[in-house]
């Protein structure tokens, strides 16, 4: 029991109290810009302790601003899973389908968010106000579902040939096949893509915001950097860094039940 | 009288291997067939070929007169591996199968069948199990039902003893002569125990080994039901049928030669042509490839 407390809870507190000394010796040393750990609490604490409060369009409670990224990277994230999936699906069953598009997915896969996010606005321009929110939507969608694309073809191609073969003794329809075999068959696979494609949502997000300058935390992170209150940037680094742990432990949970059925 | 299943002259390669040649067999409605023959050689071919899952190159199978073109629930397949889906119950997995074949029963008639089967194979405690919570033995009564419970024409057994220990695999025999009593379904029993053949079928045909397998003389099994296995042993008709089967398979239809493919790998020591300059660009060994593996054929001697 004492190891257990020692390797769980003693040991990271003493890394996060190790990364704070460096901090404070920092701050204090050679980046004299670089606010030190206290005034970093002194300056956010309104922000902490009032969660939720709404004093302006930029100036919100720090869960506030994550409650709009989240909303937004949730949207983003359920139209990337919307589109990935089948086209998972399609590359997996299809070799035809793969060999036509698998060159093209390569190329896209590593561009970056804040190459999409000006087509994105380009592409919506004529949404006048909500431009800036379809163009972060279709960023974060394209840049987060090539981890689902590439998962569910994966698994769609690992199939064992057995159950297919279950599927064509019982003359199962294509769509009985497709819910009854194919889809519960590579649903592992899809999980571990569906886990990915969240923690590139997330990371999506902030590049949006900052570009568009949306409220959330990563608008929240740009307006203050521009405003000179560094203490604030350090607030936005630890709450995103946090929101998305907390995501991916989430989502790893939901993964270990589908395994398990 | 035309005989229930009719496969002729079937002959199928795989990639230019000849793994089935000039299959010739005709089996009666309600009779018990079971064929042995070596790992390997090809008997998992000859039952995909039956049911529908592969096509022959040449020749034709026949079921009931009409030409088997695709796979479908009239030929119920009871495969080695179980093949049952890993996320569906015992229940679930056989009630896939009945709704297939029956959409239009009612709910209640559909999982009264459903629950007939399960007893059938003495599966009632497992009712509710997926089939990793089960045992081997277990699964084998699983996929059993679900090809039973398809009420299909013929059922074809492949292999479905072989990964089974030998108790359990005495149990499922007589579980598989209790259930054929039942309602004498034509079958046929592919399998590599020639004992489990004798015991069960009503008629055992050796296969050859491959490649090129092709079936040997077709022996009549002429002893009463039900059969003991513990009397079985001192039959001398058993021993007989049994020495016959063997002789074809140690003699005749294993005098062919086996062919293994073996791989060569080949050394990673590249001759170099020292006269040549050394360049920049052509210094670099390559990594051998997979493809580029050689493999040769190597006769064994049956």
């Amino acid at each position: 029991m004492k190891r257990f407390k020692l390797d769980w809870f003693v040991l990271p507190l003493v890394g996060i109290f190790a990364v704070l000394v460096l901090w404070q010796i920092s701050a204090s040393t050679w980046a004299k810009e670089l606010p030190s750990p206290f005034k970093t609490w002194t300056a956010s604490k309104d922000y902490i302790l009032n969660p939720f409060a709404k004093r302006g369009e930029m100036d919100q409670g720090i869960l506030r601003f994550t409650w709009y990224s989240l909303v937004l990277v949730a949207k983003g994230y359920a139209i990337a899973l919307l589109i990935g999936t089948p086209i998972g699906f399609l590359l997996g069953l299809s070799t035809t389908f793969a060999k036509t598009f698998d060159p093209l997915i390569q190329i896209l896969r590593p561009v970056s968010p804040l190459a999409w996010l000006p087509l994105g606005l380009v592409l919506f321009l004529g949404a006048g106000k909500q431009a800036s929110e379809f163009g972060a939507l279709f960023t974060i969608a394209i840049c987060a579902m090539w981890p689902t694309v590439l998962n569910t073809a994966v698994g769609v191609r690992a199939i064992p040939q057995d159950y297919l073969n279950v599927a064509k003794v019982l003359k199962l329809s294509r769509s009985k096949t497709l819910l009854k075999v194919l889809i519960p068959a590579a649903l592992p696979y899809m999980f571990t893509g569906f886990r990915l494609s969240l923690g590139i949502a997330w990371l999506v997000i902030v590049a949006a915001e900052m570009l568009t300058g949306r409220p959330g935390v990563g608008g929240f992170l740009w307006q203050e950097y521009n405003a000179l209150v560094y203490e604030h940037i350090i607030l936005c680094i630890i709450t995103i860094g946090l929101v998305g742990f907390l995501l991916d432990r989430l989502m790893s949970l939901a993964e270990k039940r589908f395994k398990t059925a | 009288m035309m005989p229930f299943l009719e496969i002729k002259d079937v002959s199928k390669s795989f990639a230019g291997n000849s793994v089935l040649r000039d299959i010739n067999l005709s089996i009666e409605k309600g009779e018990f067939v079971a064929i042995v023959g070596y790992s390997g050689a090809g008997k998992t071919t000859l039952i995909s070929l039956v049911a529908g899952l592969l096509r022959p190159d040449a020749g034709a199978l026949t079921l009931n007169d009409l030409e088997i073109t695709e796979p479908g629930p009239d030929r119920g397949v009871v495969f080695q591996n179980y093949s049952l889906l890993p996320w569906l119950t015992v229940y679930e997995n056989i009630l896939l199968a009945v709704e297939q074949v029956s959409p239009n029963w009612s709910a209640t008639k559909k999982q009264q069948y459903v629950q007939e089967h399960i007893e059938l194979v003495n599966l009632g405690p497992a009712r509710d199990k997926r089939p990793g919570e089960l045992s081997g033995g277990m699964r084998q009564r699983v996929s059993l039902a679900r090809a039973l419970a398809m009420n299909p024409q013929i059922l074809l057994l492949d292999e479905p003893l072989s990964a089974l220990d030998a108790l359990t695999r005495a149990t499922l025999q007589n579980e598989i002569e209790r259930i054929w009593e039942r309602d004498r379904k034509t079958v046929v029993l592919i399998t590599n125990d020639v004992d489990e053949g004798i015991l069960l079928a009503d008629r055992i045909i050796p296969l050859s080994a491959g490649p090129g397998a092709t079936l040997g003389p077709s022996i009549p099994i002429d002893i009463p039901r039900p059969r003991d296995r513990k009397a079985l042993n001192h039959e001398p008709r058993y021993q007989k049928i049994r020495r016959e089967v063997i002789n074809f398979l140690l003699g005749e239809g294993g005098k062919k030669h086996t062919v293994v493919a073996r791989k060569l790998v080949l050394p990673e020591i590249e001759p170099e042509d020292l006269s040549a300059p050394r360049t920049l660009a052509g210094g670099k060994r390559r990594a051998v490839r997979r493809s580029e593996i050689k493999s040769e054929p190597v006769e064994v001697d049956g």
